[in-house]
């Protein structure tokens, strides 16, 4: 009977729920690395057994953890205890070191610093993880301060794309009150050398050669909080989605605005409609019908919070404009918690699971598309991420 | 012998319990002991100190024989005590958080 495996990310700890193909009955693991922020976990579909996660501390920086068997043991790749000095590994699986130039040894180009001066890329995080849809040995990682890294050895070692930092407006990139982070990334199901990332703050961008050149994909995006609305770049987007069957099709939510895109990106237009509030985090899309899509409108950018004490999704079954509230099952009273850029999925169940975790520390499934709602779990640390896997 | 004493968080990383045991070849200075430590637990490597500088991360500090050495030059050697095994160096995590 086929299953799912939801992969939750908190402030403090890992947490792996599994539940039954109903998705009634669930069995919770974790902690796993106590303590720890898990910024993201996500597993491979090439290799569904095979998954990574971003772990990460104020005191002691960045970890990447990798699991062969679904999670229940995990390693730092390559970083296992030696018996004897100068004996492999090598212990580089948190070694993320920018492209820098070969004149100064430093980072290639500079950003926009809070200051207004241009301040040199800095190495914080790991934000997201996104596993190759073909190798499971190969990883992209969006980082803070905004760079995408590769690994095609399972995590032992990463390499810096380093054409998108270089491509120009690198010097216009700044960071949001998160930091200057790279948190979306999407592969293209049907072109292996398409690929969308988003960053915080600077906007959207595209390659279409595997990576090498990148441009900026942000034409009809409005934003009042810079000094140019329709800049090229200095967009705070917070979240992009595709669906697998149409991957022209980009979903964005911006820090204001719920956009798509019908032309891989070259082109926006708002489709926020009759949503209470478009600011929000998260945006996904129906695993079987591409023009249904999901947000959580959150109040405001200085109140992050569900708007009147009220948790609801909002689902459009016309790829935007018209809106529905989904509020089955969800608390429509004294609720304020907000719900974090990479904080929802979808299962390929029928029909279409969904889920979400939220800053109070619960985790909400949708077994009927998101027409009702129970939590999965109530009480665990703040959410930062969750992901989904559906098993066989 | 040296004994090093690592935060709770590194020792889960690095599985051991209690102190860790390194020989450290030649002069023992700060820079020695987390040259050992990290060719014996290459999983530490970037958490105590960037890989690329080698700069200490900003929320950790060494102590040993009750002295703050974090701001003694890494290739300062360590209190006798410490290099004779009979004092452990701490690596420390700031209070801080909640």
């Amino acid at each position: 009977m086929s299953g799912v495996r939801v992969l939750v990310g908190t402030r403090k700890g890992a947490f792996i729920l599994a539940g039954d193909g109903k998705r009634k009955q669930w069995n919770v693991s974790g902690p796993h690395f106590a303590g720890w922020e898990i910024y993201h976990m996500k597993g491979s579909s090439a290799d569904p057994n095979r998954l990574y996660a971003s772990q990460t501390s104020g005191w002691f920086g960045q970890i990447i953890q990798r699991s062969c068997d679904g999670g229940k043991t995990w390693e730092a790749p390559g970083g296992g205890m030696t018996m004897e000095p100068g004996q492999m590994p090598k212990g580089e699986s948190n070694k993320f070191v920018y492209d820098a130039s070969p004149e100064t040894g430093k980072p290639l180009t500079t950003h926009q610093w809070y200051d207004g001066t241009q301040h040199p890329w800095e190495f914080k995080r790991v934000w997201h993880l996104e596993p190759s849809l073909s190798d499971p040995d190969t990883v992209f990682a969006g980082v803070e301060d905004a760079g995408l890294f590769r690994t095609s050895d399972g995590g032992k070692t990463w390499q810096e794309l380093a054409g998108l930092r270089g491509h120009g407006t690198g010097p216009k990139w700044q960071p949001g009150a998160g930091g200057m982070c790279l948190h979306t990334i999407l592969l293209d199901p049907a072109n292996p050398r398409r690929m969308y990332v988003a960053i915080s703050a600077a906007g959207a961008f595209r390659t279409d050669d595997g990576g090498k050149t990148w441009k900026p994909i942000n034409r009809g995006l409005h934003s009042q909080y810079i000094p140019d609305p329709n800049a090229e770049v200095g967009h705070c987007v917070h979240r992009i989605a595709l669906h697998r069957s149409r991957p022209n099709v980009l979903f964005m939510q911006k820090h204001w605005d719920v956009l798509r895109s019908d032309d891989a990106g070259d082109s926006w237009r708002e489709v926020s409609g009759n949503l209470p509030t478009d600011f929000g985090f998260v945006v996904d899309v129906h695993a079987h019908e591409p023009e249904t899509i999901y947000v959580v409108p959150i109040k405001s950018d200085s109140e992050h919070y569900v708007p009147d004490g009220k948790l609801r999704v909002y689902r459009s079954r016309s790829g935007g404009t018209e809106w529905e509230a989904l509020t089955q099952g969800l608390p429509q009273r004294d609720c304020y918690v907000n719900v974090l850029r990479d904080a929802m999925a979808v299962d390929s169940l029928e029909p279409c699971g969904v889920y979400f975790g939220t800053t109070g520390g619960q985790v909400y499934a949708s077994a009927d598309a998101g027409d009702s709602w129970a939590p999965i779990v109530r009480d665990l640390p703040a959410v930062l991420s969750v992901e989904v896997q559906t098993l066989p | 012998m040296i004994r090093v004493v690592l935060p709770p968080h590194l020792r889960t990383l690095a599985q051991v319990k209690g102190e860790v045991k390194l020989d450290v070849p030649g002069r023992v200075t700060r820079g020695a002991v987390l040259d050992a430590l990290e060719e014996r637990y290459p999983m530490l490597r970037g958490t105590i100190r960037d890989h690329v500088t080698a700069q200490r991360r900003p929320f950790l500090r060494f102590f040993a024989c009750e002295r703050d050495l974090t701001h003694d030059p890494p290739d300062a050697p360590l209190p006798e005590a410490v290099a004779s095994g009979a004092e452990p160096f701490l690596v420390i995590g700031a209070i801080a958080g909640g």
